[in-house]
């Protein structure tokens, strides 16, 4: 559904976009996750015909985004970043309006319009201006507006930032309930995001693709290795070295703990199971300290990024 | 059809803002102050003459010179967020990425600030209308003069967009107009600084010595091609402002 090929966009001297290659299937939910300005605004910008490819060329629904650009914006919902919407026009009347661009008229656009309200939880802010809405509504307003041509792509820039907790899991409800039928590309800084939405992740660095694979797999290959918070009622020096000294733990990192009160440490190991994390408990235990914490820290988007740009450093991208 | 939907949204954005009420109170008042003054000068000097023979000279000629001067103050406002206000929200992004043409999106705007051009114009006809009910007014030239405002509006406008185009700040946008009209406006006045040549070819130029024939009542052939040459210019400058997204930065 969507083809990107070698796309590449120059903004002066900065190469925003450095030949960028993958493709999303019919009805695949895929991912671009990368720190900001990475270029993932700027790969939707080109795939929404906004702006062409320095070089390169990326194809949506078979389109062309370059030559028929006009033909694929019709085949297109997108929700730019932080969903610019007009702020004085009434949501109903705002989404009227879109329907009308799309020439969608007469009875078919008040059952689309009616329809997306519905599917986006809009029917109670209907009459409500877009500038009074709150972040989430807003929000919710600016997928409506993607969704009511009954789009083939979906294209998202970053659907959840900027939202509360519940909001955030509305939307991917939301979302969610396209698999299947729409085919959706969007972009995130946040990591469990992708993991929970997306069959498919497309890692971007500096313009670069870092990795490309399906969420689960991209789990397993970060979760090789783990990092297990422990915070101990004793004297930190004898604490680290203990805790160094547990089988399967290769190195120890001290928090704090230089004066009083209680140590907290970082504690890296190669396997991902509980079994260190059962070994440093009974080492402290039998130190006669008191254990107040353990538990095994997420890999952040940082740490996942260094792993990520180490290993392709070392073997050739998949 | 978009562009229905496109021309109706931004007629209704002129209406629902605070801003268009406050031109159109401004613009009116200030052209009822000249109305009244004009006409108050007319009755206290004009006696004597043959008044009502005179009564196009004396006053009828100057309401188009004194509304053209209210137009140039006020149509930088209502230019200014056509597109910096797109710009400045993220708006724009949407617009662009709707399956319209840059020329419908241009083309929309242009015609909804026409549209409020028309509204301030047809207010001003009041004027006329009211003398008029006290005494028949000749309205051959006053047609001429109005038209003559009509262009000048539209040059305003299209001016106006392309600046608008270019930023995303509206006040720049309004004081980058106003300074651009203004210097068109003024170009022939002083006659001491240019030399005869430089004269004929200013002449040309210049935006009120086209407008003053229309207001003498003549319409020259000229004088339309010369706001129609503007209007084009302007907006074929606003589509490529626009459209230099795609060839920026590369």
């Amino acid at each position: 559904m969507i083809v990107v090929d070698h796309l590449t966009k120059q903004f002066g001297a900065t190469r925003a976009v450095d030949r960028v290659s993958f493709h999303v299937d019919r009805g695949e939910i895929i991912g671009l996750l990368g720190p900001n300005g990475s270029g993932k605004t700027t790969i939707m910008r080109i795939l929404t015909g906004f702006f062409p490819p320095t070089s390169g060329a990326a194809t949506v629904a078979g389109l062309d985004v370059t030559r028929d650009a006009l033909a694929l914006r019709e085949q297109i919902g997108y929700l730019p970043e932080s969903a610019a919407l007009y702020p004085d026009m009434r949501v109903r009347a705002f989404l009227a309006f879109c329907a009308e661009v799309r020439r969608i008229r007469g009875d078919a656009a008040r059952r689309r319009v009616a329809k997306v309200m519905e599917d986006c939880g809009l029917v109670d802010v209907g009459d409500r201006l877009i500038g009074k809405l709150s972040k989430g509504y807003r929000q919710r307003v600016g997928l409506a507006q993607a969704l009511v041509h009954e789009p083939a792509v979906l294209i998202l820039d970053e659907p959840t930032v900027g939202l509360d907790p519940r909001q955030i899991i509305e939307i991917r409800a939301l979302i969610a309930a396209l698999r299947g039928r729409t085919t959706v590309l969007l972009s995130t800084h946040i990591l469990p995001e992708v993991s929970t939405t997306c069959d498919r992740v497309v890692i971007i660095d500096r313009g670069h693709i870092v990795a490309e694979d399906s969420a689960a797999a991209l789990g397993r290959r970060v979760s090789g290795s783990e990092r297990t918070l422990i915070t101990v009622d004793g004297p930190s020096a004898s604490v680290c070295a203990a805790v160094g000294a547990v089988p399967g733990v290769e190195r120890v990192e001290l928090k704090n703990g230089s004066g009083d009160g209680p140590a907290s440490l970082i504690a890296y190991s190669a396997t991902a199971d509980g079994s260190v994390r059962k070994a440093i408990a009974a080492v402290v235990v039998q130190h006669g300290w008191g254990l107040l914490e353990v538990r095994p820290l997420s890999l952040s988007l940082e740490d996942l990024f260094v792993r990520l740009v180490n290993e392709e450093g070392t073997t050739p991208a998949p | 059809m978009s562009f229905l939907a496109l021309f109706r949204k931004e007629l209704r954005s002129y209406f629902v803002s605070p801003l268009f009420y406050v031109v159109a109170a401004v613009f009116f008042c200030l052209c009822g102050f000249f109305f009244y003054t004009r006409l108050i000068f007319f009755v206290e000097y004009g006696f004597g003459i043959n008044i009502l023979g005179n009564f196009w000279l004396a006053f009828l000629a100057g309401a188009p010179y004194s509304i053209s001067m209210v137009l140039l103050l006020v149509m930088p406002l209502l230019t200014m967020r056509l597109f910096a206000e797109e710009k400045k929200l993220g708006t724009i992004e949407l617009l662009l990425t709707y399956p319209l043409r840059d020329r419908t999106i241009v083309g929309a705007k242009y015609a909804a600030c026409a549209a409020v051009l028309l509204v301030l114009l047809l207010g001003t006809l009041g004027y006329a209308v009211y003398l008029n009910a006290l005494q028949p007014l000749p309205w051959t030239p006053l047609v001429s003069g109005f038209l003559g405002l009509l262009f000048l509006g539209l040059s305003f406008i299209a001016c106006g967009l392309f600046i608008s185009a270019l930023t995303e700040n509206q006040v720049v946008a309004a004081i980058g107009t106003l300074g651009i009209l203004l210097l068109f406006w003024v170009l022939t006045w002083n006659e001491a600084a240019t030399g005869p040549q430089a004269m004929r070819v200013l002449a040309q130029v210049s935006m009120f010595d086209h407008f003053e024939t229309f207001v003498r009542g003549v319409i020259d052939v000229r004088d339309v091609l010369y706001f129609v040459f503007f209007i084009s210019f302007f907006n074929f400058l606003t589509l490529r402002a626009l459209e230099s997204r795609t060839w920026r930065g590369r």
